[in-house]
């Protein structure tokens, strides 16, 4: 760079080059949280009309009933499978491209083989499980074929199970990329060193990689959780209508037009995230991890 | 996947100087350890239940009018294609289609632009920064439909019309930027100094500075922004659903059909969907590859 900036142009230059980020930030995602927050306190005539005003209504009216309660054990459920089984699918399969695969050009190959249905469409990839999962579908016509069970099982399609499957089949990427980072980081002659000194495969794993992968994880996981968290979708389709997770409840207020209600829910839902997410940034300083 | 793209030509160019850093760790120098085969088997049955369901819907997307949701495939045919783009039942595919790829450009060429600009920016330390990265991060990890509802209200109350190129078009972007800028970061992280240092000293301006050494020395990381770009907002749904106004994108269509068309129909535009994607993912990585090619016989040369 040019010699001898002040610091405050070196402050212009920097709030010029993303000023155009922040022109985009500031009315698509700072102005919608405060317009939820705002209709979150508002009264509403049932008709989706808003009545400006302060009123909590909407938070007792929340927090007092049943099912917010069901709503998120059952979107922590779906979180808590989601992440368990994406990270230990991620972990292994970054684990394996990194210290298995000998080439390095094969092991970005695979990578790039993992990461391909990213770019594709998530509603495809979801409804993509009915022919294999439907009463009718392929696992069940193998099953009988084999003798394996009488009837088709039924818990396959339109249950929890097909919830998780799906959030797995997903988000497993979200996890295999940031932990991938991290252990492509680490130098192989620590491996290398700890082997001479005579440790076990399982205290490599433990004392060296584990560690040292920390950070993907942490990055991971905040990536599972929120998008989980944050899913409509999956839970409307997967479960057939019998499953709801707090945003599923969300969008049929949308559809009843119950705005501050919904708004409401929505709040809570950001203040539990957003405690979750800052949790885990405890453990990992992101923007360091991210820019070096 | 962005620090792998980045990461592209630096393993080129390293592995014929450090060849002993491909090797993997195992106890004996030859034969493979059990884990090997262990995980092997479990990248492989990985790869194939990642691929295997939507390979599944391919192939019954070309059945014959008898074809129903499951196997067995009854007949082979282009019906459902047919169907897909002449039924009025299946909905204004056609038209969400062109909606889509249309915004998908759009989005695109924005995202580059501004995430290569914050990029820049972010190289250096200034006042405030870390709040602009802490508002990148939110808008990445916020509930998409939650943003959507709110993009949706705030137009209401600013008596705008929300359409699929005003407020869709903004939501979109709240989701593309964030990525763009990370894969840029990555980017970024690789880019050596001194060689922008040494245009300033040839007397280089800093528009020329950034033209004619900046864009071509980072050109396969733009690629990789304009790829997430793309397909991002080609198949971004949460955000968009509250936002694209009367008309409808592609992924919003195949939500609605999702919910009311039991035909394989739904299976063929799956298909198409999917091409689409992957002739972008292709071209991007194939774009990558070339740019990289051409820089090695340039160097050898």
């Amino acid at each position: 760079m040019q010699p001898s900036q002040t610091p405050s142009r070196v402050n212009f230059a920097g709030w010029l080059y993303v000023s155009p980020l922040v022109l985009v930030l500031v009315p698509f995602f700072v102005a919608p949280i405060l317009v939820v927050l705002a209709a979150s306190f508002f009264a509403t005539d049932g008709f989706g009309g808003l009545t400006p005003g302060f009123t909590l209504a909407s938070y007792v009216e929340v927090l007092h009933s049943a099912l917010t309660l069901k709503l998120y054990l059952a979107t922590i459920k779906f979180t808590v499978l989601t992440w368990i089984f994406t990270l230990i699918i991620g972990f292994f399969v970054a684990y394996f491209l990194v210290f298995h695969v000998r080439n390095q050009l094969l092991a970005i190959g695979l990578f790039l083989l993992c990461t391909v249905p990213f770019w594709t469409s998530n509603i495809i990839r979801m409804i993509s499980w009915i022919p294999l999962l439907g009463k009718e579908g392929l696992i069940n016509q193998v099953l009988l074929a084999m003798g394996v069970i009488r009837q088709p099982l039924e818990i396959l399609l339109f249950s929890d199970l097909a919830v998780v499957i799906a959030y797995v089949h997903q988000l497993t990427i979200f996890m295999i990329v940031p932990i991938f980072n991290s252990m492509a980081r680490i130098d192989k002659k620590l491996i290398e060193a700890a082997i001479d000194a005579g440790a076990s495969r399982l205290d490599i794993m433990r004392l060296i990689v584990v560690p040292m992968s920390k950070s993907g994880i942490a990055l991971g996981t905040i990536f599972v959780v929120s998008i989980v968290m944050g899913d409509f979708f999956v839970v409307k389709v997967m479960s057939g209508g019998g499953s709801a997770s707090v945003v599923s409840a969300f969008y049929e207020d949308v559809g009843v037009l119950q705005y501050p209600t919904a708004a409401a829910s929505a709040v809570l839902l950001t203040l539990v995230l957003v405690a979750i997410v800052s949790l885990i940034l405890r453990t990992v300083d992101i923007r360091q991890e991210i820019t070096r | 996947m962005s620090a792998v793209l980045a990461d592209m030509p630096k393993t080129e160019t390293s592995k014929t100087v450090v060849p002993a850093s491909t090797k993997a760790i195992a106890p004996s120098k030859g034969g493979r350890p059990w884990t090997f085969y262990a995980l092997a088997t479990l990248f492989a049955a990985y790869v194939i239940a990642l691929y295997g369901p939507m390979f599944c819907i391919y192939v019954l997307s070309f059945q014959d009018i008898r074809g129903g949701l499951v196997f067995p495939m009854k007949g082979q045919s282009l019906h459902w294609f047919v169907d897909l783009f002449t039924q009025v039942r299946t909905g204004d595919v056609k038209g969400s289609f062109d909606r889509s790829i249309k915004l998908a450009v759009i989005v695109t060429i924005i995202t580059v632009v501004v995430s290569f600009l914050a990029g820049l920016g972010f190289r250096k330390r200034f006042r405030g920064d870390t709040v602009v990265f802490y508002m990148m991060i939110g808008s990445l990890v916020a509930p998409g439909l939650v943003l959507g509802l709110g993009t949706g209200l705030l137009f209401q109350a600013l008596g705008l019309n929300a359409s699929w190129y005003t407020s869709a078009l903004g939501a979109q972007l709240s989701w593309t930027l964030p990525f763009g800028v990370l894969v840029m970061f990555a980017v970024m992280s690789r880019f050596n100094h001194a060689w922008e240092e040494a245009a300033y000293d040839l007397g280089a301006s800093r528009w020329q500075s950034v033209r004619l050494v900046m864009i071509p020395v980072l050109a396969p990381g733009l690629v990789a922004v304009a790829l997430f770009g793309f397909t991002l907002s080609y198949d971004e749904f949460a955000r968009s659903l509250q936002t694209a106004g009367s008309l409808n994108t592609l992924p919003l269509e195949i939500w609605s059909m999702t919910l009311n068309v039991t035909s394989p129909s739904l299976y063929a535009l799956g298909t198409v969907t999917t091409i689409v994607s992957f002739i972008v993912i292709g071209a991007s990585l194939g774009t990558i590859v070339l740019i990289q090619k051409k820089r090695g016989s340039r160097a050898k040369g």
